[in-house]
């Protein structure tokens, strides 16, 4: 999660308290690394004058350090307690705590899990594997969890893919992707930790490919197929991507690391996956963005909302960069071009490069590690990514379990803007739906509507939005209405603070009396150009969803979330919203800004949790077309026979 | 025979120094100064070797309290709710955090380090909560805060 204000919950803003606070532990320099080679009585003179001076100026130093900037520390997703006065210290129960645990989201039967690992579809089912502490409801002792599905909602659990059984993965079986061959038959690379915890690459093939299910996996004896090179740390080595062609024949790979302080992609190009010849240059490196995790590169088509094949490259394909930023915990993503001849990459805009703060990102709440293939049995790339959790570790421990996976999404690029990726939910996660209610309501500025939908706890809703032009023409006629010069979801308050267009939307898993609620809503305002968006485009809208007010708990993450969404001449204002118990994904303008976010009711639980409809807007009154479905539960169950040829259990 | 003196002596220097270099770049310079200097380990440490230090120190300090807390039911039955709160909140520090900080630490992959030692210090601030401003374990959640921010300012370096 975590943009670099995403620390600064709406109620921080309000308490001086906790902006004290925020001063005491945000930004810090980070470190010098100071490696003492000692090799002559020449270089130790010189440094015992060096250490002398650096020892006695360290205590001004640290007082500098802790007023100079507020650095990276800011951008972590994060564990910390509110220091909201009226919220106290909550003593989750179970009921409480059983309330959470999704109904049609891929989580583990119990304890911890992280990274999606090897998507891919076989013989009829779509596989998935994740990072799994078999053991605890924290990370650790990790393996390879297994599950199956025929339509990537109604999993079955298998038992682990891999586990840490060997030298070079004896400190855990951690991440990697799955590559097809020409005859059809299965490679998957993971990093291990060795027994001596140098990060490797390891081969590893399924037993037997007459088994749809590919329960057993073979690691390949040679292994390790990689070692981390020279200049390369033993720690900074780490999540193979799935490989693509060459256009001579041969496979290739990329693996992130760091140099100093240097995010970069490691090239090595293959033929059987054993040996390996590493190129000298980079795909892509990017200054200060710290260490790369979980790469993903991929093609995507400009002019086809189709996807393809890793391996496709041609004149209408443009290629994604995506790396996870082990600083940051964000995913950020850049468009570009590859080029095969000399393996590298370059992107469309240099400003918003792989990783930089200003760069795009697949999600603007809690996403990371995230990880795409390419479906076959479909022609779509699908977008897995691993949503943790934002309370505390004693709430995972007595619930026994931590995190979901987002509802996989469909990865195009934006054939209209050229400049963003578009996500969609599955349309198979349409199978889910139940009853529906359709709204048609007008919303005068500053009211809240309930939704009359019954349950409010598993929801799908798809809306539209519409602003009085006679509202608009006014405010644009209206020189005293400023435009708000840097509005950001993320700092600028939340959803309690009016503006002329906004903000409206959904307060999504609310009670009764409002003392919680989720508001996942557009903020309009009179517009800068953006990079983004066209350039005749007089207004600038944000899509933000406001964790702040979703629980009276105060062990729990809750920022703001939120980013610009391109609107371009003659679309109206659409979001979607899935809603499944402590977990809300939404998507602005059909998936050009996506926001994932968990949150942890106390009140609006069960039978309370109510949605409404509101516009904060001050002079806008705004019209509501929207959807509501019941959502199904996907009854994720372990495997059993009954489970062979059967689709899925509704 | 003097080079060799000397050389000592600078290996010494460079030792404290690892220390104060890296303090420097956490809240509290004192504070993890003579935290680190007081373990054995502390002089020969490199950066992760340090954060592992000052897991322990959290180990320590959460044992502690937890001995604390057990020894205050009978004291002040009044607290007996906030104090069973606190019971199992430092329980959380001693058998999840603590043990998926320093796995992590050791493993290379710090970011789980730095959830489990930031949690530390927010399960520290919900005990202390508890009691409503009439805390007996204040100054036990203040040196929990303190040790949790000093010891995640050293994680992150490792990232």
């Amino acid at each position: 999660m975590a943009s670099t204000e995403s620390l600064l919950p709406l109620t921080s803003q309000q308490d001086p308290l906790s902006r004290s606070d925020l001063n005491s532990e945000t930004r810090r320099r980070r470190p010098i690394k100071l490696h003492l080679a000692v090799y002559s009585g020449f270089l130790l003179i010189a440094l015992y004058v060096t250490l002398i001076v650096t020892h006695d100026g360290s205590r001004v130093k640290n007082d500098e350090t802790t007023t100079e900037s507020r650095a990276y520390l800011a951008g972590v997703s994060e564990k910390r307690v509110s220091n909201d006065r009226e919220n106290e210290a909550f003593p989750w129960n179970n009921t409480i705590l059983s309330w959470q645990r999704t109904a049609f989201h891929f989580q583990p039967e119990k304890n911890w899990m992280n990274d999606p690992n090897g998507p891919l579809y076989y013989k009829g089912w779509y596989h998935f594997f994740y990072q799994y502490n078999p053991n605890a409801a924290v990370w650790g002792d990790i393996v390879w969890g297994h599950a199956v599905s025929k339509d990537l909602i109604h999993w079955l659990y298998l038992p682990f893919a891999l586990v840490p059984d060997q030298w070079y993965d004896a400190n855990g079986v951690w991440t990697g992707s799955a590559t097809f061959l020409d005859d059809g038959s299965i490679v998957m690379l993971y990093t291990g930790s060795t027994d001596k915890f140098v990060q490797v690459q390891n081969l590893a093939y399924p037993e037997d490919l007459s088994d749809p299910l590919l329960l057993k996996w073979t690691k390949y004896p040679g292994n390790p197929v990689l070692v981390p090179p020279p200049g390369i740390g033993e720690k900074d080595f780490r999540d193979p991507t799935t490989a693509w062609k060459t256009s001579a024949g041969k496979w290739r790979i990329t693996i992130g690391s760091k140099v100093n302080k240097t995010g970069i992609s490691l090239i090595y190009d293959t033929t059987d996956f054993k040996t390996y010849e590493k190129h000298d240059t980079w795909l892509h490196q990017v200054p200060n963005t710290g260490m790369w995790e979980c790469v993903d590169f991929y093609p995507v088509s400009k002019t086809k909302t189709k996807g393809l094949d890793t391996s496709v490259n041609g004149r209408d394909v443009k290629h994604i960069v995506k790396a996870s930023m082990d600083d940051t915990r964000i995913d950020h993503y850049a468009i570009g071009t590859y080029y095969d001849s000399n393996a590298t990459w370059v992107p469309d805009n240099p400003a918003i490069d792989v990783g930089v703060s200003t760069g795009l990102r697949y999600d603007y709440g809690k996403y990371y590690a995230s990880k795409t293939f390419y479906d076959q049995n479909k022609g779509r790339r699908i977008l897995w990514g691993w949503i943790g959790e934002s309370d505390s570790e004693a709430a995972d421990v007595q619930k026994g379990w931590s995190s979901v996976q987002g509802i996989p999404r469909t990865v195009v690029l934006d054939t209209k803007t050229k400049k963003t990726l578009v996500q969609w939910p599955i349309k198979e996660i349409e199978s889910l739906r139940l009853t529906s209610k359709k709204f048609h309501m007008k919303v005068e500025p500053g009211t809240v509507v309930p939704v009359e939908v019954g349950p409010a706890a598993q929801l799908d809703i798809e809306a539209e939005f519409t602003i009085k032009k006679s509202d608009v023409d006014i405010i644009f006629g209206d020189d005293s209405v400023d435009t708000d010069k840097e509005f950001s979801c993320e700092t600028s308050g939340g959803s309690t603070v009016r503006g002329a267009l906004g903000p409206f939307g959904f307060s999504v898993l609310a009670d009764q009396s409002l003392s919680e609620q989720t508001p996942v809503y557009f903020y309009v305002t009179k517009g800068k150009d953006s990079k983004l968006s066209g350039k005749d485009s007089k207004l600038s809208t944000f899509f933000c969803t406001d964790t702040s007010r979703s629980t009276k708990a105060n062990d729990v993450v809750k920022p703001v979330y939120g980013s610009f969404v391109p609107v371009l001449k003659g679309e109206k204002l659409t979001m979607r919203i899935i809603i499944d118990h402590s977990i809300v994904e939404a998507f602005g303008q059909g998936g050009r800004t996506c926001i994932s976010s968990r949150v942890y009711p106390t009140n609006a639980i069960y039978g309370a949790t109510k949605l409404y409809l509101f516009n904060n807007a001050i002079d806008a009154t705004v019209t509501a077309s929207f959807k509501v479905w019941q959502m199904n539960s996907a009854f994720i169950h372990p495997f059993s026979a009954d489970d062979l040829g059967v689709p899925s259990r509704t | 025979m003097k080079m060799v003196m000397m050389f000592m002596v600078m290996m010494m220097v460079s030792e404290s120094s690892m220390i104060d270099q890296t303090c420097k770049e956490t809240p509290d310079f004192n504070l993890c100064v003579s935290l680190l200097n007081s373990d054995p380990r502390g002089s020969s440490a490199d950066t992760s070797g340090l954060a592992l230090i000052l897991v322990d120190k959290i180990k320590v300090l959460a044992t502690k309290t937890l001995h604390e807390i057990n020894g205050l039911y009978k004291k002040r039955p009044e607290l007996k709710q906030a104090l069973g709160e606190c019971s199992r909140r430092y329980k959380t520090i001693l058998n999840a955090d603590v043990p998926e900080a320093i796995e992590a630490i050791s493993k290379g992959v710090p970011k789980f380090g730095e959830d489990g030692v930031i949690d530390a210090g927010v399960e520290a601030s919900v005990c202390e909560e508890g009691f409503k401003g009439k805390s007996p374990l204040t100054s036990l959640t203040k040196s929990m805060q303190k040790i949790s921010n000093v010891t995640r300012a050293i994680v992150r370096m490792l990232l």
